[in-house]
This record gives C-alpha cells, sequence and structure tokens, in this order.
C-alpha cells in the first residue's frame, strides 16, 4: 500500500502526524489542542475562545504588532479556529517560510503574554463578534436549539459564551485555562505539503520538545440522558422569514452508525462538503427533502449538517420557510420524508449516487494543500487519521437497509428538538 | 525544505484560441488532482437592466438552469449532481458570470450541460414563479442584514446617478414587475458568443480540452445579440454624504466609509492596491484593524477593500461596531483616512506589503480555481498572459510617492461617502 503519511510523539507526549505534499511548493502547519467549549463550566462559557484570541496577542520574543506582519510579509496565511471539541491555530506559507509558523507555534504554545490591557481590549471585541452573530436569525435559532438540546453535557452552550460570562471572566481565568490545556501531551502538530519528512521531523523536535508536560486535564464527562420526548421551541426577533432548525441526537463522529447518518444526509439534504466545518457541498436540488419542500413551494431553501464531534451531537436540518406557508405546514412535509425513508428500501443507485458524489468532493478538496493538512490532526480529534483514509470505503459499504436502520433509530420524533424562528416583521426606515 | 520555484501561469503554458463565432478560450493543464474547474462570462450584464426591471439580467442568469428545450429542471440537476458535478451562473454589472466544477471524467457532461442551458433555456413559467419567490426571500434577508444593507447604501452614495447604483438583485418590487416573457426576451437580445469568455483548469491536456468546448459552443450564433450600452461618466462627490438605514432589533451596526475608486486599467492600480493594504489590509486589517480592533477593541472586523473593475470602482473602510459605537468608529476610520491622505504610507509599511504581494502568489495560484479566476482577469482586463510573470517586479517598482498620488486621486476626508446600518 502507498505511505500516506508518517506518526510520531515526542517525548513530551506531542503527537506529530506529516504528509508529503510535491505539487506546489507549499507547506500548511496546524496545531490542534484537545479543549473546546465542552470543556468550560458554567461562569466561564466563551473561555476556550477567548483564550485562543489571546494567543494572537504575542509573546515576549514575537510582540503582537510583530506576529501578523512576519507572516504577512512571507505571504502566508494563518488563523485559528474554535469548535466545541478542539482548537486548532494554522498557518499554510511557501514552502521556504514554515519555519517561521513552526517557531511561532513552538513559542506561543507556552510562552503568551495575556497581558492586563490586552485582555480588556479582546473582551469587547468578543463581545462585538457576539453581537454580530445575533444579528442572524438562524445563530440565535441554532442557540436556542443547542440549549434545548443539552440539559447536562457541556455542548449546551455556543463556542462563543455568554454575555454574562464574557463580561466577568479575568485575565487569571484567561490565563488559567491557558496553562492548563496548553501543554504538548494535550496537543497534535499535522503537517503537510513540500517537505522531506526526515527534514521536517528533526525540526519539530528541536522546537517543540523543550516544551514541557504538564498533567493531562481531564474532560468534563458528563453524558447527556437520553432524550424522553419531542422539545419545541420558538424564537421570535426581526425580518419577514421564518426558518425551522429540527436537530435530532445523532452519533459521535468515530461511532460505525456516522457512516449510514452521513448517506442519510446526503439523500435528504444533499452531499455536504468534505471541511472541518462541514459546508461546500454541491447543489442539493435533486435531494429528497429539496423536491418535498422546494419544488412543492413550502420552502425556499433546505440543507443538513452532520457535525464529527467527538460526543454524540446533532443531526440538524435547517429549511427557510416560504413566504406564503406555515411552519407547520413545513415540518408536516418534512414529516412525510422522514417517514418514506423509515418504512421504504432506499433503491442501490441512489445509495451509489451519494457514493459518486462524495469521491468528487473527496477529489475537490485534495487540490488543497491546506485542506489535506487540516485532516492529519482533525480526525485526531474524535477518532484518528485512520478515519479519513478509510472514509470513501466506510460509506461505499453502507447497505439500504443500515440507512433504514439508522432513520428509525435517529431520526425518532422523541429524539429531536424543533426550533422555529417566527419573525416579528420588518419595518426598515431610511 | 525545497527551493523548488512554482512555475506561475505563463504564454508557454497558457493555451489561449478566440473561434470564429468570438468566443475565447483559455486552457491551463494541471493533472495533480482527477478535477476540473471552468469558469467564465457573457457580455449581458446588469447595464441593460431598466430602472422598473432592475434585477432582470441576474433573474435571467439564474432561470438558465430552471429547464431547456430537452431537458427539465429535474432532469438538469440530476445529471450535474449524481456525479458530484456542479454549475451555476449570475450577473453583474457587466457580465453574466458561470462556474462549474467535476471529476474529468464528466467533463464532456459540464460542458454539454453549459451549452444547453446557455442556448435553449425555455424559463418554465411555473419554475419562475418558484424562482422569485426564493429571490424575494433573498431580498427580504438582504434588507435585514446590516452589512449588506450599509454595503449597498454606500453604493448608492458614490455612484449615484450612475447604473452601478442600482443592485444587481433588484429591488422586491422591480423583482415582482419582472414577466416570465422579460426573461426570454433578455435571453434573446443580450445573450451570444460574442465577447464570451471560457477557462478551463485541471487534468486534461489544453488541445482536448479545446476541441470539446469547441464542439459545444464552436457553432452557437446569436444574430440579434446586442452590444452594451456604454458606461456614463461618474459625477464626482462634492461633500460629505452620510446616509443611516434603520434596522430595528439588531444588535450591531455595520458602517461602509470610502469613496469611488479606481478602474482595474488604470495604470496606478498597483499603487492602489498596496496603499489599500496598508490602509486596512496587511496582517490583521493594516492600520485601519490596528485601530477600530486592537486598540480600541470596537469591532470584531474592520478592513478596507478596493474594488475595481472595467468602469469606476469602489474604496471602503467596513467595519461592525456596537450601536453605541457608532460615532467614535466613525471618528477613527475618518481621522485614519485623513492621516493616510495626508502622509501616505512609510517605506516600511510599503514593503511589507510589496513582501506580502509577491509571497502570496503560490498560495492564491494553488487551486484550479484560483488559476481559472486569474486566466479570466488577465482575459477581462488585456494584462497579458505574462502577466504572473512580470507582476513581482511591477509590485516591486512602487515608491511611496506613487501610492501617495494614487491614494489622493480617489480618497479626500471632504469628500466622502458614510453609509450607516443597524438599530
Amino acid at each position: 500500500m502507498k505511505k500516506t503519511h508518517s506518526e510520531h510523539t515526542l517525548s513530551n507526549g506531542l503527537k506529530i502526524l506529516l504528509k508529503e505534499i510535491h505539487t506546489a511548493p507549499l507547506i500548511s502547519s496546524w496545531v490542534w489542542y484537545r479543549v473546546g467549549s465542552r470543556d468550560e463550566r458554567s461562569g466561564q462559557t466563551g473561555i476556550s475562545h477567548w483564550v485562543e484570541h489571546m494567543q494572537f496577542k504575542g509573546t515576549p520574543r514575537f510582540p503582537a504588532s510583530s506576529l501578523d506582519r512576519d507572516i504577512s510579509r512571507d505571504g502566508g496565511i494563518w488563523n485559528a479556529f474554535t469548535f466545541m471539541d478542539w482548537t486548532t491555530f494554522l498557518e499554510t506559507m511557501p514552502a521556504d517560510k514554515i519555519d517561521l509558523g513552526l517557531r511561532l507555534e513552538a513559542d506561543r504554545m507556552a510562552n503568551s503574554l495575556f497581558d492586563e490591557k490586552e485582555v480588556a481590549s479582546e473582551r469587547t471585541v468578543i463581545i462585538s463578534e457576539r453581537e454580530g452573530n445575533e444579528n442572524e436569525p438562524l445563530f440565535r435559532l441554532g442557540e436556542a436549539v443547542q440549549q434545548a438540546a443539552f440539559r447536562v453535557h457541556p455542548y449546551h452552550h455556543e463556542i462563543i459564551g455568554d454575555l454574562a460570562d464574557l463580561k466577568t471572566m479575568s485575565r487569571d481565568d484567561l490565563y488559567q485555562h491557558y496553562r492548563t490545556y496548553y501543554i504538548p501531551n494535550n496537543a497534535i502538530v499535522g503537517v503537510a505539503g513540500d517537505f522531506k519528512t526526515s527534514e521536517m521531523l528533526a525540526r519539530i523536535q528541536e522546537l517543540f520538545e523543550p516544551i514541557h508536560a504538564g498533567p493531562l486535564p481531564a474532560r468534563l464527562a458528563r453524558p447527556e440522558p437520553a432524550a424522553n420526548g419531542e422539545h419545541r421551541l420558538t424564537v421570535e426577533g426581526p425580518g419577514e422569514t421564518a426558518f425551522l432548525e429540527i436537530s435530532y441526537h445523532a452519533p459521535a463522529g468515530d461511532d460505525a452508525d456516522f457512516f449510514p447518518l452521513t448517506v442519510l444526509d446526503s439523500l435528504l439534504a444533499g452531499p455536504s462538503g468534505l471541511n472541518i466545518f462541514g459546508g461546500g457541498g454541491l447543489s442539493n436540488k435533486t435531494s429528497r427533502l429539496y423536491r418535498a419542500l422546494v419544488e412543492k413551494e413550502l420552502a425556499v431553501g433546505v440543507g443538513g449538517n452532520a457535525l464529527t464531534t467527538l460526543d454524540p451531537y446533532l443531526y440538524t436540518v435547517s429549511i427557510t420557510v416560504h413566504p406564503d406557508r406555515k411552519p407547520e405546514q413545513v415540518l408536516s412535509a418534512f414529516d412525510a420524508e422522514v417517514k418514506r425513508i423509515q418504512d421504504e428500501p432506499v433503491p442501490a443507485e441512489e445509495i451509489s449516487r451519494a457514493i459518486k458524489q462524495a469521491r468528487a468532493l473527496f477529489a475537490y478538496q485534495s487540490e488543497n494543500i491546506t485542506s489535506q493538512a487540516s485532516w492529519l490532526g482533525h480526525a485526531e480529534m474524535f477518532a484518528n487519521y485512520n478515519w479519513f483514509l478509510t472514509y470513501l470505503d466506510k460509506l461505499s459499504r453502507v447497505s439500504p437497509s443500515d440507512i433504514q436502520t439508522a432513520a428509525q433509530k435517529y431520526l425518532k420524533v422523541s429524539n429531536r428538538v424543533v426550533g422555529t424562528y417566527i419573525p416579528t416583521g420588518a419595518e426598515v426606515q431610511v | 525544505m525545497s527551493k523548488r520555484q512554482q512555475s506561475f501561469p505563463g504564454p508557454d503554458d497558457i493555451t489561449r484560441i478566440t473561434l470564429p463565432n468570438g468566443i475565447t478560450i483559455l486552457v491551463r493543464a494541471n493533472f495533480n488532482s482527477p478535477s476540473v474547474v471552468i469558469g467564465g462570462h457573457l457580455v449581458s450584464g446588469s447595464l441593460f437592466d431598466t430602472d422598473e426591471k432592475t434585477g432582470l439580467a441576474d433573474f435571467t442568469a439564474l432561470g438558465l438552469m430552471r429547464g431547456t428545450e430537452s431537458r427539465n429542471f429535474q432532469q438538469i440537476f440530476d445529471a450535474l449532481e449524481s456525479v458530484g458535478a456542479a454549475l451555476s451562473f449570475g450577473a453583474g454589472a457587466h457580465n453574466t458570470g458561470f462556474s462549474g466544477r467535476s471529476l474529468i471524467e464528466d467533463l464532456p457532461l459540464i460542458l454539454d450541460m453549459l451549452a444547453d442551458v446557455l442556448r435553449h433555456p425555455v424559463f418554465p413559467a411555473e419554475q419562475i414563479e418558484r424562482l422569485r419567490a426564493q429571490f424575494l426571500t433573498s431580498l427580504a434577508l438582504r434588507a435585514q442584514d446590516t452589512a449588506d444593507m450599509a454595503s449597498l447604501t454606500f453604493d448608492q452614495i458614490i455612484f449615484k446617478g450612475h447604473p452601478y447604483a442600482r443592485p444587481e438583485d433588484g429591488w422586491p418590487e422591480t423583482i415582482r414587475a419582472i414577466q416570465r416573457d422579460d426573461l426570454a426576451d433578455f435571453h434573446r437580445r443580450c445573450y451570444g458568443p460574442q465577447g464570451m469568455v471560457i477557462a478551463l483548469v485541471g487534468a486534461i491536456e489544453p488541445k482536448t480540452a479545446v476541441e470539446q468546448i469547441t464542439a459545444a459552443l464552436g457553432d452557437w450564433t446569436a444574430i440579434d445579440q446586442m452590444n452594451l450600452p456604454a458606461l456614463p461618466p461618474l459625477q464626482p462627490m462634492k461633500k460629505i454624504v452620510t446616509r443611516r438605514i434603520k434596522i430595528p432589533g439588531k444588535s450591531q451596526a455595520d458602517l461602509v466609509i470610502g469613496a469611488s475608486g479606481p478602474y482595474r486599467k488604470d495604470p496606478e492600480y498597483i499603487a492602489d492596491t498596496l496603499g489599500n493594504s496598508a490602509l486596512g489590509q496587511f496582517g490583521l486589517g493594516g492600520r485601519i484593524g490596528n485601530v477600530v480592533r486592537e486598540k480600541s477593541g470596537l469591532a470584531y472586523y474592520a478592513s478596507s477593500s478596493l474594488n475595481a473593475g472595467i468602469g469606476p470602482g469602489s474604496w471602503a473602510v467596513s467595519a461592525g461596531v456596537n450601536p453605541a459605537n457608532v460615532q467614535k468608529a466613525r471618528d477613527l476610520i475618518c481621522g485614519e483616512i485623513a492621516r493616510f491622505v495626508e502622509k501616505g504610507v512609510t517605506p516600511e509599511e510599503l514593503a511589507d506589503s510589496q513582501s506580502n504581494f509577491i509571497g502570496r502568489l503560490p498560495l492564491s495560484l494553488e487551486s484550479n480555481s484560483g488559476v481559472a479566476n486569474a486566466l479570466l482577469n488577465m482575459e477581462r482586463y488585456d494584462l497579458g498572459l505574462d502577466y504572473f510573470r512580470r507582476y513581482p517586479d511591477m509590485v516591486r517598482a512602487v515608491t511611496p510617492e506613487q501610492v501617495l498620488t494614487a491614494v489622493r486621486k480617489y480618497l479626500d476626508p471632504e469628500r466622502l461617502a458614510i453609509a450607516i446600518a443597524g438599530p
């Protein structure tokens, strides 16, 4: 079998995945930490995301003002994302410049300053980020649905956190969170691109091995009890467009059921793209829900999303309601379509079509070194890299009865939260 | 690490051919992934729109894939989606653009579909009504989106009396006024091969790609195809114009502050973009990002953008802030613009942006779609097939004095458009 990548572990516990790709003189490097919004206690919601922001505020060696300058001068891109289960930092740079990205990441794994003034300034930036999100009806609806779906599990709150906590968390809270979770034995480095594995490994070892390991933090473990009936909720807000969000408790990313659910999602709502947040798929105009809802003029748009999470999360269908229809009418038609997939076996050709779509999306993402590098660490955050390598094979093995079973097991009324955004009207004044 | 240089697209690896019917084809091979991207445009933009039927060009573009003489809506999308392919259309002021992608084995399908929907659309009445409801919903959402409304209002100020002031996606009343026959008529008058450009990048020999495109579109003729109306001159602004759009119930306000900008073909365009980088792009948003976000903590996003096309462009600073901070953000941004116009960029700032522009080329030309866009820009703006080979030297040659001259040509603190949308 062709060698796809290599895996290594340093003496301080840092795991490294390397993949040579020699199609362009670029290298993309990602550092992943096993910390996200699911690790936050009440009173500190949003702390993981805020710590991610503070990682851009400098170390003694790389002051804030020089960080972005140095990366940008070299024509690189850098960014960071905080998710429920993880936080990641990436640089994609011309191959001969990646050393800067590696040095920066090794340095800020342990030496970020968390200056009091920078904390104060970033507090208002993050509150502004939250206010921007709140402008979106789908953010407000999604937040309400997520809260209703998780009473016990810390997937309960939004990644950005609650305003009450964003106003009160202190510099010391943030620094404590940083020191607890940003340790090499809680991190993974994934690098892909135009390098020689032996040279890249030696350099990473030189930069990261001196960083001391720490006590491995236990992750919050509060499993959500099984759902005991349907929850329905409404969110009211400005506008003239109604939305429905229907969320079912769903399997974790490394559960065997995740693959039938992925095919089920593709049949119902269209194929999702193969990137870390699931977006960027194809058009979905021949999907079952588009035909049943949009072609019947009950809705003007529909989409589905199954996230790869560490613990069981949600499979969500979002629907933009047609201006002449009521959300209840749309929900009835949606339920009829779900019943059909639960009751009638899916024709085999419909499945092979979903596999071909997945194969195309897989090829598209492989054009991009940043995307390929992301999977090295991302897959490790909820399963392992083999999950990615065997993704298409596992999808290909899904049978019509697997899909029917998954639909019966997960798409139950008692297993879901239905959220409706009720528009209170638009009164735009010029 | 490798010292190998990436070869940027150039005359030796771009195939460029113009067919007898006026279609220009640009092809570059890339065998690294078993896929292909197409992109292109026709000369059927919204400049043909009237005030009463603003949005007609875009409505027509979106209507193309709703049915042809030989395929209905579901057949069109079944063919594409079954193989994981994509094809979509949209209209800008000058052009109707399209883009598509597929596995390389499905390129004949994509080209056949492109030719069919361009040449034989039937705009079925039922489908057009369905599309209209979707269109109206997207306009209702636009009216509630503070960033969209600030940007749209900004364009109305800087392009007052000019066709660019009209939004390409129209207004609810104009979309309601457009009839199904208007679409068919627009297609008959404005669509045709003359001036059409198609770029293709992917795992195929250029010769074969040209043959396949020629087979699909080489015999297309459209004797009625009209020429795009000429652009009227833009009236310069004479003072600061501020307009507020109130959208109740929102928690954040969006601001757009700036002026009209250069044409893409202006000789000082590269100096303008370097100036824009220093003002509000470089790193985490240049000077604007530094002052509004990093130092004051006022906004999650704050940056500047320079949009240049066939006609006059725009140069604008945008930010999203708490409604209580609108005045403060506005003062900070106007202050930065004034400082920028007075003193221009420092040699260090210019060197930073020059280094960034040259250094980021490999990344921007990494994907097939990135290369396809680059090929289309070369064609649209007569940049020459050797543009990316010359580009580093052109960037390095720009001086701080040239940036200052270019900046002063467009930005004047006494003549700014200020658009604010929020609660």
